[in-house]
């Protein structure tokens, strides 16, 4: 693939209760080896994948939320969040994993990855992509 | 430059129509599939958000055909297609989003 596309992932599921939030993770991973422009959307229970003080331990099942802090490595830096989701479920950004990237361009100086959008921005953000992509 | 949303789960289960709708631009199209045609029949709950959400609404026929929702039963203002016109919206779209 030549030309450079932007890919949005919409992530509108909780973590553990069902596969999509793996999946997803899984994908994006894929998809930063080809160079792409790539943002994260987290909304409805999605939000709840960025959750701070995951723990899957005791359910036996794999803990994958430190994934998403090492997403900065492979250039994934944009995770947009809705804050009316956020909102409706009792939380604030500060209940959110910290998660950052090392801006190469400014000394490696990190910064972060969560961006707080409203309904509305995430409605135009949708709007501006290449391609969508639905978990 | 437009959308063409699809939404594939029932609203009184799930709220990816209520999402979808939340998300919409203007120019864009909701195609309702799958269990989604159930928000299409009239007297339902969501016909109104359906009405006022501002853009092209469409529902898809076998799967309307295939929960017993007849044409007389699908609201007003909604379109009804069939597989090739699914074709058609999603190849006159600039990308398609999927609600599920």
């Amino acid at each position: 693939m030549s030309e450079k596309k932007k890919f949005l992932y919409l992530n509108r599921k909780a973590p553990y209760g069902t596969i999509y939030a793996l999946e997803s993770l899984e994908v994006v991973l894929i998809g930063a080896a080809f160079e792409q422009d790539v943002s994260l959307a987290f909304l409805d229970d999605g939000v709840f994948q960025l959750m701070n003080n995951q723990d899957a331990t005791a359910t036996g099942m794999k803990g994958f939320s430190k994934t998403y802090r090492a997403l900065g490595d492979y250039d994934v830096r944009k995770f947009y969040v809705e804050t009316e989701s956020l909102e409706l479920r009792g939380l604030k950004l500060e209940d959110l994993m910290p998660i950052t990237y090392e801006d190469e361009d400014d000394d490696y100086a990190e910064k972060p990855s969560l961006i707080p959008v409203s309904r509305a921005e995430l409605a135009k953000l949708i709007a501006e992509q290449d391609v969508v992509l639905s978990f | 430059m437009s959308t063409l949303h699809t939404v594939n789960k029932s609203p009184y289960e799930r709220n990816a129509l209520k999402s979808a709708l939340d998300h919409v631009s203007p120019g864009d199209t909701v195609l309702l599939i799958e269990d989604g045609v159930l928000a299409a029949r009239k007297g339902g709950a969501f016909v109104q958000a359906l009405a006022s959400a501002g853009c092209t609404i469409c529902a898809l026929g076998p799967d309307l055909s295939a929960r017993g929702v007849v044409a007389e039963d699908v609201a007003e203002g909604i379109h009804t297609v069939d597989y090739g016109g699914f074709v058609d919206l999603a190849a006159a779209a600039t990308r398609v989003c999927a609600w599920l």
